[in-house]
């Protein structure tokens, strides 16, 4: 059905990173950090039109200790970062973060004293989306970057 | 310009000028909205008047504006709905940029409690006999009062705590 069909009783070779960030990368779970409307699109990304399971993103999960990637979707005040910051350390390493829509990115047109002008003032952002809201396509494009930074790390062995 | 009134409002407003004739200051209308302006020390008994005589069983919104002049520079506003015979009025009082202090109304309304919570929390405007009077959204050690005119659309750089960047751990 598979591969095997098509090798017969031969074998591949790879490189143990390539094997492991192969599956790293198409088993990243999200945390949704729903915040305001960007929350809906993400909704959508999740769901079968735009299906996230293509990708092994499709697994939403609400515990931080289940996830690896957190995106920040919509507009963070300097109350809420406090917990956000709390979920994020929460997270075991590798994590990475999508901040998704203008708002998460840089404050958007929240330019205001009780909004942080971007979520990267307080956590390290891998992946930015435009928009306000980005269409769930924008944020598949931000999880295939993800994708490709996992896919270029050295997981295993250190180049020497 | 004479008042145009519906019929429960020309209630309201005859009872409002019968019982307390010193304490109402002015009344006017604006946009099909009626308000009154009353004096700000006797605002619990209007409030309390205007409840238990006259159905105001409603207490829509309070809201604070700052208007940025030497004299009574914070106004209060009190939006009052009566449900048995439909009507909608504005109370309005004053007080100084000076330390102001109004008296709560949460006794008549106990909604007026986060209402006059939000007032406070933006403009520093602090109720006496409120029964829990903190900042209702800014964090608790802020020291500033975001909704007045002087405080910089921004807000100042460094008064909010964000998070460290480092966790305990590392």
């Amino acid at each position: 059905m598979g591969i095997e069909s098509a090798l017969g009783k031969g074998f591949l070779t790879t490189k143990m990173d390539t094997l492991v960030n192969w599956a790293r990368s198409n088993a990243a779970w999200p945390m949704p950090m729903g915040l305001a409307c960007c929350a809906i699109e993400m909704m959508a990304f999740a769901g079968p039109r735009y299906d996230a399971a293509r990708f092994g993103s499709e697994v939403m999960r609400f515990s931080p200790r289940q996830a690896d990637v957190m995106i920040v979707a919509g507009w963070c005040s300097y109350k809420m970062s406090h917990a956000i910051r709390r979920i994020w350390d929460q997270m075991p390493d590798p994590k990475w973060c999508i901040a998704m829509g203008a708002c998460a990115s840089t404050g958007g047109m929240h330019r205001c004293y009780g909004v942080v002008q971007g979520v990267d003032n307080f956590l390290p952002v891998d992946a930015y989306i435009s928009g306000c809201p980005p269409r769930p396509d924008s944020v598949l494009h931000a999880l295939m970057k993800i994708q490709d930074k996992i896919k270029s790390e050295h997981s295993i062995m250190l180049d020497t | 310009m004479s008042l145009q009134l519906s019929e429960p409002l020309q209630i309201t407003i005859d009872s409002l000028n019968e019982t307390f004739s010193e304490k109402v200051i002015e009344i006017y209308q604006s946009s099909g909205d009626t308000f009154v302006l009353v004096d700000a020390e006797s605002i619990v008994e209007i409030c309390t008047h205007l409840k238990e005589k006259l159905d105001y069983v409603y207490l829509s919104d309070v809201f604070g504006i700052d208007r940025y002049t030497s004299k009574e520079r914070f106004e209060v506003v009190y939006n009052l709905l009566t449900l048995k015979n439909p009507a909608r009025i504005f109370l309005k009082v004053r007080c100084e940029e000076e330390n102001p202090e109004l008296d709560s109304v949460s006794s008549v309304w106990p909604s007026a409690s986060w209402n006059e919570r939000e007032v406070y929390d933006m403009f520093g405007i602090r109720f006496r006999n409120h029964p829990d009077l903190r900042r209702i959204f800014m964090p608790e050690d802020f020291k500033y009062y975001p909704l007045r005119k002087e405080f910089p659309l921004l807000g100042i750089p460094g008064s909010i705590e964000l998070p460290s960047s480092t966790p305990d751990t590392e």
